[in-house]
């Protein structure tokens, strides 16, 4: 596994290797509204000499660089992006929040301008639409265009500043961005009715001017606040990490405790942990026991128990007592760091739809631009008064914004709901395969079972009860080790008191077979039923007929047997309603496992699995995925992510399950941190919906222009209605997009319970 | 039909009264969080 680090796939995401030499910063960029701002953006970093890697994201508007620290710094990676006019500053530096928050407030200004000057430009505008030919007076007429002009200067300097700002950019760089044709239809008709006001005397428009900036700032900023909300999953993760520890100097001999920062935390250092505060970094418990909360980290909802020895990680939240804790990594290299730095990469990387997306977009402008010039110099020559409108119409009606936005929003939206749950897409092309899977195969019998024998059901001789079979064999076991041991002591553990009354001598263990000690000085045996039978003659075929699929552990003395304890290796909570979940989606489940055949044979028929291969090498594993996809197949792979590299990578998709393996060395296109089977079942019903919403939206946007465009040009459409026609469709996709978050009432630590903390038994 | 000579100019000049009052709330942080202020009812934190 000494894969050389830090590569870059072709699609632009980055592998979540192992750190370089090189660091990494996530920039949030400010004023990206388009695709091309995207590409602009990335090559003008990229040129940056020292910078390896650079990567924005349309829908997140943040920049990930990796650079050489020797050849490049921060400061010229940002002049580098303020130099074709954006603004950036890194995401978790102190002033980022501030920064956001000034701009926001910046943004409501702006709307509350417009909006509120397009509420009084309709007024004085009114008039002039009732007004019979002749009915008002010249100068009347003046004195209401001179105050709509009053009004709507403050929209279009101010309000729709950044817009031209934007544009102005883009004309600079010679390219046509996003807001081209809308800044360039604002300002001629801006122009002309102040024109038609002051000089000449004819038709304004000022009111479709103030509401046009008013519907267009208003959807902006509720697809900023969609964006936020979709990356928020994502920005809670970052914020888990707790800045300052309280580091214990002189622990053990003394408590007393000086606060750092987190991030200056080294391996070896003890810090104290108070209960309500969140575990700065990875490491161990030195001293206390408490409860602590991991489920953003792990996506278990239980807290997990800790006490001396437990491993802790960072952002989990201590919940019930302080504990002393020693660090066993540093902040940067802490699990949660990890996890963070994957989803970030997965919400930047771009799906196959985007790039589409992308490519039509710059074509798709020069054409409006074309257009809406042949449209003024067709209804020039046919009817003048009506080439303006009619021109204008088209700058403002079409929205590539919703063709962009198509995709972007709905898979950041879809992964951060993942990301809640504790399933992290680390490539962004693993939404789409998994939402197109027709077969899943599990690599792995233990991403199904659990790996550890339990109780499954217990048969008694007349006379015993179930209960007290289970003491007493617990009790009798207690001297050996082995998985069949641990799995009676856990099932018997509630009734534990029910066999507390006998003495018990002489227990010895026989290994292979069980154990044999006197009971009030009666000789027992616990163990396999031939080692029971020597002792308390044949069994009764009754207690016996589970045989085939159970591992029995037969419980008998001199004078006959007492029963038969059933066992079997566990399926994890949920696996049967997984495959059955799989099987009613239309995805064919099979098993291709290394193990040995009874095992695998067992695990497949508890659930119901009709495809099981066993004793597979990963080359076998190779050959059986080849044949799947040679039949036409779209194969996901669930497996630990990081053994059969080659077949994850054969695979269309990879989906690692467990929080076993080290995430930073996960080969896998998503990882489920909880394990959970549900969540698997979860993962592929969100990634089917993301692409139903992804298509549903582009069929819209572009059904949406397909109508538009026609009725602009035809005239048939006034200013004011494309202005909401614009603002509405992109809204719709940002609605739309939304549908994929996970529903408020869903989310928040309220739904870990406490009492729920401990293990079920058997 | 004169008033209006006194009227639309008067009005111009509330908009921007109202927009100055709005920039004032705007600018005192009132619109940062909209929900806090309400959550901090419930909690007893006294």
């Amino acid at each position: 596994m000494s894969e050389p680090a830090a590569t870059v796939a072709p699609d632009g995401a980055c592998a979540p290797a192992a750190p370089t030499p090189a660091t990494e910063v996530v920039l949030a960029v400010e004023g990206i509204h388009c695709a091309s701002c995207v590409q602009l953006i990335e090559m003008q970093v990229a040129a940056v000499p020292g910078v390896a890697a650079v990567d924005v994201g349309l829908a997140s508007h943040r920049a990930r660089v990796r650079f050489d620290p020797a050849r490049a710094d921060l400061a010229g990676i940002t002049a580098a992006i303020a130099r074709v006019g954006y603004r950036a500053w890194p995401v978790l530096a102190a002033g980022a929040s501030r920064e956001r928050a000034r701009a926001r407030r910046m943004a409501l200004w702006r709307l509350f301008v417009a909006g509120f000057s397009m509420m009084q430009v309709m007024m004085y505008a009114t008039p002039a639409y009732l007004a019979i030919e002749g009915e008002m007076e010249a100068d009347i007429a003046k004195l209401l265009n001179i105050a709509s002009f009053v009004l709507t200067v403050p929209v279009i300097f101010y309000s729709a500043a950044p817009l031209f700002a934007n544009a102005w950019r883009d004309l600079r760089l010679r390219r046509v961005g996003m807001d081209v044709p809308a800044s360039l239809g604002l300002l001629v008709t801006f122009l002309a009715s102040a024109w038609n006001t002051f000089v000449d005397s004819g038709p304004v428009y000022y009111d479709s001017v103030a509401m046009f900036v008013f519907f267009l700032l208003g959807a902006r900023h509720l697809e900023q606040a969609a964006r936020e909300r979709s990356g928020a999953a994502v920005e809670e993760l970052a914020r888990l990490q707790p800045a300052r520890a309280n580091l214990l100097p002189d622990w053990p001999r003394s408590m007393r405790a000086h606060e750092v920062a987190a991030a200056d935390l080294a391996p070896g250092d003890r810090v104290l942990v108070r209960a309500g505060e969140a575990v700065p970094a990875d490491g161990r418990v030195c001293e206390g026991r408490s409860l602590n909360d991991e489920a953003l980290i792990s996506g278990e909802s239980r807290p997990a128990a800790k006490a001396p020895g437990s491993a802790v990680t960072g952002g989990a939240v201590n919940l019930v007592a302080p504990l002393v804790v020693e660090v066993g990594a540093a902040a940067a290299d802490s699990r949660l760091a990890q996890v963070v730095r994957l989803v970030d990469a997965a919400a930047n990387a771009k799906p196959h739809w985007t790039l589409v997306a992308d490519r039509y977009a710059a074509r798709f402008l020069w054409a409006i631009l074309a257009l809406a010039l042949a449209a003024a110099a067709g209804w020039s020559l046919a009817d003048p008064a009506r080439a303006l409108p009619a021109a204008v119409a088209i700058l403002i009606v079409t929205c590539p914004c919703a063709l962009s936005l198509a995709a972007p929003l709905a898979f950041s939206a879809a992964i951060g709901n993942l990301a809640t749950r504790g399933m992290l897409t680390v490539r962004g092309h693993a939404l789409e395969a998994l939402a197109g899977a027709t077969h899943m195969v599990f690599d792995k019998t233990g991403t199904l079972t659990t790996g550890r024998m339990r109780v499954a059901g217990v048969d008694c001789a007349p006379g015993a009860g179930e209960a007290y079979l289970l003491a007493l064999a617990a009790r009798l076991e207690s001297v050996a080790v082995h998985p069949v041991a641990q799995a009676i002591a856990m099932a018997a553990a509630p009734h534990a008191q029910l066999a507390q009354h006998h003495a018990i001598a002489q227990a010895r263990e026989v290994p292979g077979a069980g154990v044999e000690a006197h009971v009030d000085g009666v000789p027992y045996r616990v163990g396999s039923p031939a080692f029971v039978a020597q002792l308390a003659g044949p069994a009764p075929a009754a207690l016996l007929r589970h045989g085939g699929s159970r591992t029995l552990a037969a419980v008998g003395s001199a004078a006959g047997w007492l029963g038969v304890i059933g066992l079997e290796d566990g399926v994890r909570p949920g696996a049967r309603a997984l495959v059955a979940a799989l099987d009613a989606a239309g995805v064919a489940v099979s098993l291709a496992s290394g193990d040995r055949a009874p095992a695998v044979a067992a695990a497949a028929q508890t659930l119901g699995v009709e495809q099981a291969q066993a004793g597979m090498s990963p080359d076998a594993k190779r050959a059986y995925v080849a044949s799947l996809q040679a039949a036409g197949a779209s194969v996901a792979m669930v497996g630990d992510g990081v053994n059969d590299a080659p077949v994850l990578a054969l695979a269309q998709v990879s989906i690692a399950i467990g929080s076993g393996a080290p995430l930073a060395q996960t080969r896998a296109d998503m990882v489920l941190m909880s394990g959970a089977p549900a969540d698997l079942a979860h993962a592929v019903d969100t990634a089917r919906r993301t692409v139903r919403v992804v298509r549903q939206n582009i069929a819209w946007a572009a059904l949406y222009n397909l109508i538009a465009i026609p009725l602009a040009a035809s005239g048939a459409m006034t200013p004011w209605m494309a202005g909401l026609g614009m603002a509405a469709s992109s809204l719709i996709v940002v609605a739309n997009s939304l549908r994929l978050m996970p529903s408020r009432r869903a989310r928040g630590p309220a739904a870990a319970a406490p009492s729920a903390a401990l293990p079920a038994a058997a | 039909m004169d008033i209006l000579y006194l009227l639309v100019p008067l009005s111009v000049v509330l908009v921007l009264l109202i927009g100055a009052l709005f920039w004032w709330s705007l600018s005192s942080g009132q619109f940062d969080d909209v929900e806090e202020a309400g959550r901090r009812i419930l909690e007893d934190d006294d």
